[in-house]
């Protein structure tokens, strides 16, 4: 596979079909670079023809943002704006959640206008056009999965529907947790909370979320965003349960079933 | 005798209709001491939003038993009123029913109706009472409501139950007064709900039925604009800004944060310095994020006082389950409280308040505003639109902004995107390594 940038694109006079912006956790979070280097396999199989910034990518600026640093959160954002804009970039995708939001919605006010879109709602799109056929008598069929919803993704952005299409392709059986869609309880790590320890309280946000999610009897919790990866995998470890329980990221779970 | 009464009634009314406005005006100017925000775009959507989440309160759908009986309770209090118009004119003109000779048998089912309004009025406020003081719901025996707020809660509860108990009495003892075939108490044929239980009164002389009859109507009218004064001390106002507060509410993303022009600007000319000679400069120095209620939009204080403490966002946040200190709910009760605060200084001295307090840390702390995890369950729950969320980001914006106060580690986290361009202190040139494996 070649993965090229959008510096290489543009030395060789094309233009990829579309940026895959793959963030601060996709880029170093070892865990994350699993959920990367997925996504981008399914974008090479089905033969998209994308880009990534590289060493040219920065933060978006959201951790920043909502800890109440603006300052940084204008600094990142008004460079990564340049780099875009400076290539011309019209169509975006990302795996991050975080990244998303800030790219969709913060972005264009600061003369960011991109068409920004999940790798959920991506990834569901390949499935409509067909462009993602899945193997015959997959693993997961017939499967528990849970599906866990991200705050930026489903509450901030009303994104609800998408993944769960994706998760049903996988004709697997998808068992929803008490606390789902618009009602989801948040993994602990969103407003830069990844960032720092928890306040005093009775027990931790993702150890509530884990027991949930172990709760449903589901052999694997589908997440969308890395920093989710990062808390459920430590909430299903609290309650004992890494060794039957697995959680995948939606893109893994079709890389695993494309045929 | 009959125009003593006239009188009577209408300086009762007059006082409360004065108390009242004075009260709604000195409101309306703590909300204005929020600095302002332009949210008239897309007026067909705010329509909308009126109609759907005030009106029909489809947010409190999202449970639907409660739902069905707020919706009783409102839909009884707010049709009720076209009585509490008759009742008023009645008192006004020294008449007895006035719409009565005009509507004919139709009046007797529209008193119908509402008594059974009233009715279901009185079962619901009875049982939110059980689930408020018996079954003690856990949302409403959080420790942010002790003292007022819990007795606040429970007199609108009684009040409420009594002013329909009032008025269905009253409408029991005309029927029986009818009955007797009292001159002044014209025919109306039996009400819905109170007509079976006439008989428990016909045995008693017209002088006593005429005396109940007669205390329930004042008692129950005096109630009800004794009622309408408490509101705007209360948590009940919810009834009346809950439409406003529709209105207004955000209409962009939930993640969308608002954006710092300031900010923006000063950054702008940090990375294009060339722009800094033709832009022309303002000798105001900005304030960052906010530390009281002035700092607020008057949109955020136009919620604190449509709050009703039903508590819905605290039972969603993640925090607070986890029993970290934050509560949604207090966020809006404190910033209620300290806008009143502020403006009773102000309507005493004239000037904004120097009593040393300020909203952050004398009301909010520091440590319920860094347990947010900014998920935005506290305002996907709120069934009249408020945003507690945009509260708590302006006070962490002044936190950091203005006061360099933040835990080490998210200092660690912004000199690592400031110098790293990622939150770790990973090297920028290694942002493509997985890529480079992939490319073997």
């Amino acid at each position: 596979m070649q993965i090229k940038t959008m510096a290489e694109y543009a030395a060789s006079g094309e233009t990829p079909e579309i940026l895959f912006w793959v963030g601060c956790a996709g880029s170093f979070d070892q865990r994350a670079q699993k959920i990367t280097k997925a996504f981008a396999t399914i974008l090479d199989k089905v033969g998209v023809r994308f880009a990534i910034l590289g060493k040219e990518e920065s933060c978006t600026g959201d951790p920043a943002r909502r800890a109440g640093n603006e300052f940084i959160f204008q600094m990142m954002a008004q460079n990564n704006i340049a780099v875009l804009n400076g290539y011309e970039v019209k169509k975006i995708v990302t795996a991050c959640p975080h990244c998303f939001n800030t790219l969709r919605n913060e972005y264009p006010e600061l003369g960011g206008h991109y068409e920004v879109i999940h790798h959920t709602t991506f990834l569901q799109q390949l499935i409509d056009e067909g462009k993602i056929r899945m193997k015959e008598g997959g693993s997961f069929k017939g499967r528990k999965i849970t599906y866990h919803d991200s705050c930026y993704l489903g509450r901030a952005n009303n994104i609800y529907e998408a993944p769960r299409k994706v998760l049903e392709a996988l004709d697997a059986e998808l068992v929803e947790m008490k606390r789902c869609r618009s009602n989801g309880l948040c993994c602990g790590a969103g407003g830069a909370q990844m960032f720092k320890e928890e306040e005093k309280g009775a027990t931790r946000i993702n150890f509530e979320r884990g027991r949930e999610a172990v709760a449903t009897g589901a052999a694997v919790i589908a997440s969308n965003c890395p920093f989710c990866m990062t808390m459920l995998t430590d909430g299903v470890k609290e309650q004992g349960k890494e060794d039957s329980v697995q959680v995948l990221d939606i893109a893994e779970l079709i890389a695993q079933q494309i045929a | 005798m009959h125009i003593i009464q006239e009188l009577l009634f209408v300086i009762a009314f007059g006082i409360a209709v004065y108390l009242f406005s004075r009260k709604a005006r000195q409101i309306r100017q703590n909300i204005l001491l929020g600095r302002d925000v332009q949210l008239n775009d897309e007026p067909g959507q705010r329509w909308q939003n009126v109609l759907l989440l005030a009106f029909g309160q489809k947010k409190m759908f999202r449970n639907p038993l409660v739902a069905v009986l707020h919706f009783f309770v409102y839909a009884g209090f707010v049709i009720i009123n076209i009585e509490i118009l008759e009742i008023i004119l009645d008192g006004i003109l020294g008449t007895h029913r006035l719409f009565s000779p005009f509507l004919g048998g139709l009046y007797a089912v529209l008193i119908g109706c509402f008594e059974v309004l009233a009715a279901l009025v009185l079962i619901g406020c009875a049982i939110f009472l059980v689930r408020r003081n018996i079954v003690k719901v856990k949302r409403l025996n959080q420790h942010e409501l002790d003292g007022w707020p819990r007795s606040d809660a429970n007199y609108i509860l009684i009040t409420e139950i009594m002013l329909m108990l009032l008025f269905l009495t009253m409408n029991t003892t005309d029927q029986a007064l009818q009955l007797h075939g009292h001159e002044h108490y014209l025919n109306t044929g039996a009400f819905w709900v109170t007509g079976p239980f006439v008989s428990l009164f016909t045995g008693l002389s017209d002088g006593t039925l005429v005396a109940i009859e007669r205390t329930c109507w004042w008692l129950h009218i005096l109630g009800i604009l004794a009622f309408l004064n408490y509101l705007p001390y209360s948590k009940h106002l919810h009834i009346i800004l809950a439409f406003p507060n529709a209105y207004y509410a955000d209409l962009r993303p939930k993640g969308k944060m608002e954006n710092m022009p300031a900010v923006q600007k000063e950054v702008q000319l940090m990375l294009q310095p060339e722009l800094a000679s033709t832009e022309p400069t303002n000798g105001d120095i900005p304030k960052f994020g906010a530390k009281d209620v002035p700092d607020l939009t008057w949109k955020n204080l136009l919620d604190a006082y449509s709050c009703t403490e039903c508590g819905r966002c605290t039972a969603a946040c993640p925090a607070n389950i986890t029993g970290k200190k934050l509560s949604p709910r207090k966020i809006m009760m404190d910033t209620r409280d300290r806008a009143e605060a502020i403006g009773a200084q102000i309507a005493k001295t004239g000037s904004l308040p120097e009593d040393g307090k300020t909203l952050l840390r004398d009301y909010i702390t520091e440590e319920e505003l860094r347990a947010c995890t900014s998920c935005n369950a506290c305002v996907q729950e709120c069934p009249v639109s408020i945003n507690p969320l945009h509260i708590i980001l302006q006070l962490r914006r002044h936190l950091v902004m203005e006061e360099s106060s933040a835990p080490q580690e998210w200092n660690m986290m912004f000199s690592n995107i400031e110098n790293n361009m990622a939150p770790w202190k990973m090297s920028p040139d290694d942002r493509d390594k997985w890529a480079v494996e992939m490319n073997g």
